[in-house]
């Protein structure tokens, strides 16, 4: 599952980033590489600027007032806080799924089509071919196939986030960011979205905030461990979590603090 | 095995603890029941007075629709005087300044209230929104007046042989409806959930394709229930519009340019005329039988918009 350093090749390179809500700072300067094709797991307790610095990724932070960013973030060397990034177009790179499952109140097949619909991506002959591939990458095809055009908010909550997955992955983005994805789930549906990550990790780089630690643990790569807005140990996910080298990460991770 | 006997024991107490409260309940005296015997009574007293007015208005406009011939009524003569009693240019007057009315306030009541919702800064908002409010709160007569002396000298000066016509009538109304319009949209585009922003944001959408195809279907229905709602204010409005409308009770011309002529609604006529009526005279139950078609329509309107506000609570799982 781990692979060696040099063997890594780096997806997004965030270089002394710092991030801000007013006077607030909730990012001290943040220094991370993210591996392409690997899942990397964002742990620490509440607040402790976990899923500012996920929000920050894709620009999401953009709509709060007073949020302000310091430092770079490089998406394949290029920085998104460059003044003429297009912020629409690095959102189609860089996706989202979100803690609570967020489905538009339209059919399935519609909340799939969305993204290649407003982007233009895909010509309408080939939006049918998509959407069904889409969904059969989100595992959630067979749920659905016989009711494309059923609302999506009939879905169970675990097919509702798979089907956010889908709609994430029918524009083709490069990374896809989860914003505890699962924290809203039943443990049967957690580990259908768990499997689905792996799988999905072959293809695209995966970015996790989660709470759960077993989480972290079995699915991902590489482990940053967040408190107080700083980047305290960043490493392979066996080590962090078998030989943490900082004091506090071990105090967290066997639940002494936090 | 200590531990858990003291775990037993406490998780005992708590439940003794939470038991206690319901024994309250139980103790309920007489004011209990004398305050539940009021609010009954006021409740059971607005249904009970509705069914009243709605009794009174049959029993006096009920010869209306015996004793004068349907095809007499749907003639285009209203002359009470000969006895004529046509009320088909009063609902042609009501039809055409009401649609103007809602062809000019509905596209400016939605996109101000996306503005206000959607796209102005907050303290945009924080100014205009207390001023819409301030807009609902002028006196239909005074906004007749202001139609009066200043509309209808530019109404004619567009080549209408008088200013008072029923466009001017329709955008008096439309201005009357734009408050209702504007703070029900504003409270639908409220309800939309702000995950669903996030989601179509997220995928790359623009702000604008993000109102257009999430933000506003998902709050179809209270827009619809907006405009019902803004339709129903406008048709049911009198004064404003009898001091405009040049009432003048016949069949305007099909055309381009009817609403540049004069006409007379349903509840301009009741208002103008009732005065003059000997009680109990057929010219007397007509005045109430055109309240009788006015009430059937406003009550059609709003079961309409109620019953999309059902389906948006449904929809939403029984939140609203």
């Amino acid at each position: 599952m781990t692979r060696a350093a040099t063997e890594r090749s780096i997806k997004i390179n965030v270089r002394n980033f710092s991030f801000y809500y007013g006077d607030f700072q909730a990012l001290d300067s943040l220094t991370l590489g993210i591996g392409q094709n690997e899942i990397t797991a964002l742990i620490g307790p509440s607040g402790c600027g976990k899923s500012t610095f996920l929000r920050s990724l894709n620009r999401m932070n953009d709509t709060i007032p007073g949020a302000r960013a310091v430092g770079d973030v490089l998406l394949d060397g290029k920085n998104i806080y460059d003044p003429e990034v297009d912020v629409t177009e690095l959102r189609q790179r860089v996706g989202m799924v979100f803690q609570r499952p967020n489905p538009f109140p339209q059919s399935i097949y519609d909340n799939v089509a969305f993204g290649p619909r407003v982007l233009g991506t895909a010509r309408r002959s080939d939006l049918g071919d998509l959407v069904r591939q889409s969904l059969i990458d989100a595992s959630l095809w067979d749920d659905v196939k016989h009711r494309l055009h059923g609302s999506a908010l009939n879905l169970n909550p675990g097919q509702q986030q798979r089907l956010c997955i889908a709609r994430a992955i029918a524009v083709k983005p490069d990374v896809i960011l989860m914003d505890e994805p699962c924290s809203a789930l039943d443990p049967v549906a957690t580990l259908r979205v768990e499997d689905l990550m792996r799988e999905l990790a072959e293809h695209f780089t995966i970015v996790i905030v989660t709470h759960n630690m077993q989480q972290a643990a079995r699915v991902s790569d590489q482990t940053g461990f967040f408190w107080l807005g700083r980047l305290v140990e960043f490493d392979e996910t066996e080590r962090l979590f078998s030989a943490p080298r900082e004091a506090l990460t071990e105090a967290y991770i066997t639940g002494r603090r936090g | 095995m200590a531990n858990l006997t003291e775990f037993a024991r406490e998780r005992y107490a708590q439940a003794a603890l939470r038991a206690r409260p319901a024994s309250i309940w139980l103790r309920r005296g007489w004011s209990e029941t004398l305050i539940e015997l009021l609010i009954r009574l006021s409740g059971l007293s607005t249904i009970a007075i509705v069914g009243l007015i709605f009794l009174f208005l049959v029993r006096e406009g009920l010869p209306t629709f015996l004793d004068i011939p349907l095809r007499q009524l749907f003639s285009g003569r209203w002359y009470p005087i000969e006895g004529l009693y046509g009320l088909w240019p009063l609902l042609v007057g009501s039809l055409v300044v009401t649609a103007g009315a809602i062809i000019i306030a509905v596209p400016l009541g939605l996109t101000t209230a996306i503005y206000l919702g959607e796209i102005a800064p907050p303290w945009q908002r924080e100014i205009l929104k207390p001023l819409v409010e301030v807009l609902a709160g002028i006196p239909s007569i005074v906004l007749g007046f202001l139609g009066w002396v200043t509309l209808a000298p530019i109404i004619q000066g567009l080549g209408a042989p008088t200013g008072l016509t029923a466009l001017t009538g329709s955008l008096i109304l439309a201005y009357m409806a734009l408050p209702a319009i504007i703070s029900i949209s504003e409270d639908a585009l409220y309800a939309v959930p702000k995950e669903y922003r996030d989601g179509a944001l997220a995928i790359g959408a623009t702000q604008w394709q993000t109102i257009w195809r999430v933000v506003l279907p998902a709050a179809r229905s209270g827009l619809a229930m907006a405009v019902m709602l803004g339709i129903g204010r406008a048709i049911g409005e009198t004064m404003a519009v009898m001091m405009v409308t040049g009432n003048a009770a016949f069949v305007p011309d099909l055309g381009l340019d009817m609403p540049l002529s004069p006409v007379r609604t349903m509840t301009a006529t009741i208002a103008a005329e009732m005065g003059e009526v000997a009680q109990g005279s057929l010219h007397y139950s007509v005045l109430f039988g055109i309240g009788i078609v006015l009430f059937v329509v406003t009550f059609t309107i709003n079961l309409i918009a109620g019953r999309l506000v059902g389906s948006v609570v449904r929809r939403r799982g029984g939140q609203l």
